[in-house]
């Protein structure tokens, strides 16, 4: 597609203004440094309340059983926050952490950073990763964590200057606050000159992150070859809200420039070596496999869709007939080629993909010409066929206005899904709504719902409660039966689902259902190996899944790796190998980078005893916070089972069928009702059987608890308050 | 070193010249009459003047290659050894000049080698291959 870019929309008139309307509340100097091996060996406590800074080491404890990423950012938190403390108080922290590897330009996929929090929506910690330069930067400035704590009394910016070894609190009077244009302003504010805007990355959130529960945090990085900031989120849990709630505006970093062996690891030949073999599989094998270069991750679309497998209208269905038209080979099209897209260098699969030249429709910013990244699948599922938008360009339109608002896709995607089938159901209306006739595919009542949220109005602000939320406002209103929304509100802890149709996958079931932080799909994605490639036939296969992904796919974060070169693009000989599933040559690989960067010498067994310190922890810290335990872990029947009429006979020939040879029910003669109810008896005690099973595996009680003898294999006991906490559950 | 050098002045900008320069690059690597294959590409601002993006041969892009794919020949052209080449796009994120293009079968990246044919296609004399000096090596 030829873009004329110039006429895309400039925001560097706001530039000037904003640059005289500078005030330097505070500034404070500090020592820049590099890491060694993968760490600087320090952390940054900041009070934005206060305006108090302050350095704190890293401990060998802190490198032996957090190691680092989301392991600092819940150890942080565990120390920061007490069982009372709620979400918008002060004490609560957002700690930033890009991990021992996060930003070595080797290997693929390890820019990532890992951001912590009390989450508004679940009130539990939630963990969210995210690409976008601020993670390197922050690191290769000095610092292998960032602490926000406090509030600040009003909008605050924060700028870590790691070249000068400044730090500067600023506050700019009618500063723009959406990231599209604040992320632009800001880049070009604090960068020396042009050519320094690709050291300068931007946290910041947006309008509607202020007024809704759902709030997310966008992480800029400045794309040189189309001369504009790109965004990448850390969406999950309404981190933020948090930000928002902070009064904080933005967060900003200079690092040095990028440079190969920032890091200085400990074996620079081993990750060479290692790199460059991945790099040669992925060159080689991506054209065959997944075209993941080339389509992002939007190329899952119609393979879900051909599994049916694509959540469609609030994940009723798996597949739809204009699925054609948000699928890969019109992403293809539609976001830019041949161009360096990658969210940190030196990645090859370079899945992040920028659709330029949309000129938007509605909303504020209606007639300009923007570049909004992706869309990414869960983008093209969620807002996409779960909500029955199938015109590509408004599809376009919601991914960039949830950016630069501030809101997490996933989240708004099944959250409004859930209004749609609300709506088709009746317990909405054109009354109840405001005069928003959200029916399905009516993407205009949706980004309107949207718009009102970022300007604090109307139903957006119901909306932006998130399906947990609005499932009690509906009640308490007497909308609808409470029952039939606590079935169709796709929603576990309080946190929404992310895009994947689970009816037929058991262990997908528990692979959201049975997480620490709630259904997301980064803990255990297991529909591709168990629905496509067919790689977990029996009962046991699964429950053992539901034990190693988890925590293997927990170590990405630790680190700062993306988890989408794991197993995505594969070596040809994987299907040989005994595991396929794990794919043990890249298993291998994480293993000789961890080492090769860190000097430490782990094997793929303790990479697995590494994250279960870390899973296992954040488990007591759940409870400690008074959800985590078997109650929490039950999934709305919708993730399940048929919920409807409809649902089952869309499928009826299928549910007959196990009911006959599965259940050992003879369908024939039964009413519908008696179908669905057997149907339901049958998949939920199998649901509740694997989650025995799974808890088994985990050392855990029947009710979800950590053992005592668990916590002490994995060293935890040396922290007497969280063996308190399992002491006082009965584990 | 051979380098490539565009006299703008000289250039009408995103008219016959550059595209005859560029169209005459990407036929000869690609085969195909397609400017936007160019190894050269001359940015026309519509104010009257205009960025040239082409491989100056500075050498940054052979500093951060992992697999040493990138090397200067004997007249000082960085080229690209194919062989050698995992497609990792380091060369392409890194290079300031945004010289690198992606090539369309997903393989290797491309980028000018001063090969001169765009200078003999040019109809305004605006392109010559001059001798400089190697530039001292830069860390980046």
């Amino acid at each position: 597609m030829d873009i004329d870019f110039t006429l895309r929309t400039e925001y560097h008139a706001e530039l000037e203004r904003v640059r005289a309307s500078r005030k330097v509340l505070k500034e404070l100097t500090f020592t820049p440094s590099l890491p060694e091996r993968g760490y600087n060996g320090r952390t940054l406590h900041v009070d934005v309340g206060t305006l108090a800074v302050a350095e704190k080491p890293v401990t060998a404890q802190m490198k032996d059983v957090f190691v680092g990423g989301r392991g600092f950012g819940l150890w942080y938190l565990w120390n920061a926050v007490k069982p009372t403390t709620r979400w918008n108080d002060p004490e609560n922290e957002i700690i930033i952490s890009p991990g021992p590897v996060s930003g070595i330009t080797q290997y693929s996929g390890t820019g990532k950073s890992l951001v912590v929090s009390l989450s508004p929506q679940t009130g539990i910690p939630i963990d969210s990763n995210v690409g976008g330069y601020f993670g390197p930067f922050l690191k290769f400035s000095g610092f292998d964590a960032l602490e926000l704590q406090g509030k600040a009394e009003d909008e605050v910016i924060l700028f870590i200057d790691g070249q000068k070894g400044v730090m500067r609190f600023e506050r700019i009077e009618g500063c723009p606050e959406d990231s599209h244009v604040l992320a632009e302003v800001l880049t070009a504010l604090y960068a020396e000159d042009d050519a320094d805007r690709v050291n300068v990355s931007v946290v910041s959130s947006g309008a509607a992150a202020r007024n809704s529960l759902i709030g997310m945090l966008n992480f800029s990085w400045f794309d040189q070859r189309r001369g504009c900031i790109r965004l990448k989120q850390a969406g999950r849990g309404g981190i933020g809200t948090v930000f928002r709630d902070k009064k904080i505006l933005a967060v900003v970093c200079r690092g040095p420039r990028i440079k190969p062996d920032l890091n200085h690891v400990a074996d620079k030949e081993v990750l060479a070596q290692t790199a460059i073999k991945y790099h040669m599989e992925i060159r080689n094998n991506d054209p065959h496999q997944c075209m993941m270069r080339r389509n992002g991750t939007a190329h899952i679309v119609e393979i879900m869709d051909a599994y049916d497998l694509l959540p469609v209208h609030n994940f009723q269905y798996g597949s739809h007939p204009d699925t054609n038209r948000i699928d890969s080979a019109y992403w293809q099209q539609r976001c830019t080629q041949r161009t360096s897209d990658g969210c940190w260098y030196g990645c090859s699969m370079a899945c992040a993909k920028g659709a330029d030249g949309l000129v938007l429709k509605t909303g504020p910013y209606k007639g300009h010409m923007v570049t909004v990244d992706g869309p990414e699948y869960e983008n093209a599922a969620g807002l996409g066929s779960n909500c029955g938008v199938f015109d590509p360009d408004y599809l376009l339109e919601l991914n960039f206005y949830c950016d630069t608002y501030g809101i997490c896709t996933i989240t708004w995607g099944t959250l409004c899904a859930f209004v749609m089938e609300c709506y088709q159901r009746g317990i909405l209306n054109l009354e109840r709504t405001g005069g928003l006739e959200l029916t399905w595919g009516n993407a205009e009542a949706d980004l309107e719902m949207m718009h009102q949220l970022a300007r604090g109005e109307g139903f957006g602000l119901i909306a932006g409660q998130g399906v947990h939320g609005m499932k009690r406002i509906f009640a308490e209103r007497g909308w609808g039966d409470p029952a039939l929304l606590q079935d169709i509100g796709m929603e576990v802890k309080g946190l929404e689902y992310s895009q994947y149709m689970s009816k037929e996958s058991l262990a997908q079931q528990g692979g959201y259902a049975l997480t620490n932080k709630g259904p997301q799909h980064d803990e255990a994605w297991l529909i591709f190996m168990d629905m496509v490639n067919k790689q977990l036939p029996t009962f046991e296969d699964k429950a053992e899944a539901l034990y190693y992904f988890p925590l293997f796919r927990t170590w990405f974060g630790l680190n700062g790796f993306c988890k989408l070169p794991w197993n995505d693009v594969v070596p040809s000989d994987n299907g040989t190998t005994s595991e396929p599933a794990k794919v043990p040559e890249h298993v291998q690989n994480y293993v000789d980078v961890f080492n090769a960067t860190t000097g430490m010498k782990i094997d793929k067994d303790e990479l697995i005893h590494q994250s279960a310190k870390v899973y296992n922890f954040q488990r007591v810290f759940n409870i400690r916070m008074g959800k985590g335990l078997r109650q929490h872990d039950v999934p709305p029947y919708r993730s399940v089972g048929p919920v409807s009429r409809e649902e089952y006979e869309s499928r009826a020939e299928r549910y007959d069928k196990q009911m006959r040879e599965e259940i050992g029910v003879d369908p024939e003669g039964k009413s519908l009702e008696e179908k669905m109810a057997i149907t339901r008896e049958f998949r939920m005690n199998r649901y509740f059987k694997l989650m025995d099973s799974v808890y088994q595996r985990r050392g855990w009680t029947p009710d979800g608890v950590p053992t005592q003898a668990r916590l002490k294999e994995l060293g935890l006991d040396v922290f007497p308050e969280v063996v308190e906490v399992v002491k006082a559950h009965g584990g | 070193m051979r380098q490539l050098r565009i006299d703008l002045t000289k250039c009408n900008y995103g008219k016959d010249c550059a595209h005859e320069c560029e169209s005459a690059c990407a036929t000869r690597v690609f085969k195909l009459d397609d400017p936007a294959l160019a190894a050269l590409h001359i940015r026309d601002h519509g104010d009257g003047t205009g960025t040239t993006i082409l491989c100056d041969q500075c050498g940054d892009c052979v500093v951060v290659c992992p697999a040493e794919a990138l090397k200067r020949n004997k007249l000082g052209v960085v080229m690209i050894n194919k062989s050698l080449c995992v497609g990792c796009y380091m060369c392409v994120g890194f290079c300031e000049k945004e010289a690198f293009e992606r090539n369309p079968d997903w393989a290797e990246p491309y980028k000018c080698t001063s090969c001169g044919i765009c200078v003999k296609a040019c109809p305004h004399a605006a392109l010559e291959i001059v001798d400089v000096p190697e530039p001292a090596y830069r860390i980046i």
